[in-house]
């Protein structure tokens, strides 16, 4: 059965259904108490190391958040 | 070029749609031997490779009389909270309202909103906070349920709800952007279900 209803208002505002069921589950993880807190945002922490090649040698490796490279 | 186009329409108008709903898996585990036997053919003196059906089990076939309990898996992407718990019924915070199910529920998909999810087993009600995701619902009284991210109702700090509704309830006044405006009503919606939750 196909849903003639309208999108729903993030999908209007150009939101993907990652970006926000992401957002929602960040924003319940910051409304938990300590200590589920501080573990649950440790455990969606991703970040990567990237260094350059220039000249054929690895250049200053440099830590990138997860979130900070997805908008690059 | 239409020589062959008498036979395609009598084939299209007698065939028939076999393939079973997605929601309901193959019932009997099909293994296809002719692999294994040439497998040994070529490969005596090693196993043939496992594959993925062979990790997993089968689901049961629908049952003609309606089951008393629900088997329920609710997973989220970092542990496995319920595995095949049979329970009397859960209660699914769906997109389109709350959805009590129970065994014997239709087979159904539905999205999740931010809410409540309750597992009735008995006398006891586990409640959980789920943020999003998806329940599917199968003909043989087996429901999976995913979500992103799901906590017990007791580890929500009242204090921080109360915090963050105020704080997106100034930003849905103050944004000018539509993506500033669905992300302020997004967290105005995500606290407001979580005040919910609390209260209620």
């Amino acid at each position: 059965m196909a849903s003639n209803a309208a999108a729903p208002f993030w999908r209007s505002a150009g939101m993907t259904y990652i970006t926000y069921s992401n957002l929602c589950a960040n924003l319940v993880r910051n409304c938990l108490k300590e200590p589920y807190k501080s573990e649950a945002l440790s455990r969606e922490k991703v970040h990567y190391t990237i260094s350059k090649w220039a000249d054929g040698k690895p250049q200053k490796p440099k830590s990138v958040n997860f979130y900070r490279l997805q908008n690059q | 070029m239409l020589r062959q186009s008498s036979r395609l329409l009598t084939r299209a108008t007698t065939m028939t749609w076999r393939r079973p709903f997605s929601t309901d898996l193959p019932a009997a585990n099909r293994v296809d031997s002719t692999f294994p036997e040439a497998w040994k053919k070529v490969i005596p003196n090693t196993e043939p490779p496992m594959t993925p059906s062979a990790f997993m089990k089968p689901r049961p076939v629908t049952p003609l009389s309606i089951p008393s309990k629900l088997s329920v898996n609710f997973v989220l992407p970092y542990s496995s909270e319920l595995s095949g718990k049979e329970v009397d019924m859960v209660i699914i915070p769906a997109t389109t309202g709350q959805m009590g199910v129970l065994p014997g529920h239709v087979a159904t998909i539905a999205e999740l909103k931010p809410g409540v999810l309750s597992v009735h087993e008995g006398n006891d009600v586990t409640k959980y906070f789920v943020s999003g995701g998806f329940a599917f619902v199968h003909a043989n009284s087996f429901a999976d349920i995913v979500a992103v991210e799901a906590v017990p109702l007791d580890q929500i700090d009242p204090n921080l709800v109360q915090k963050g509704l105020t704080e997106f309830t100034q930003k849905l006044s103050t944004a000018s952007t539509d993506e500033e405006k669905a992300e302020a009503q997004i967290g105005v919606d995500v606290h407001s279900a979580l005040n919910a939750a609390l209260t209620g």
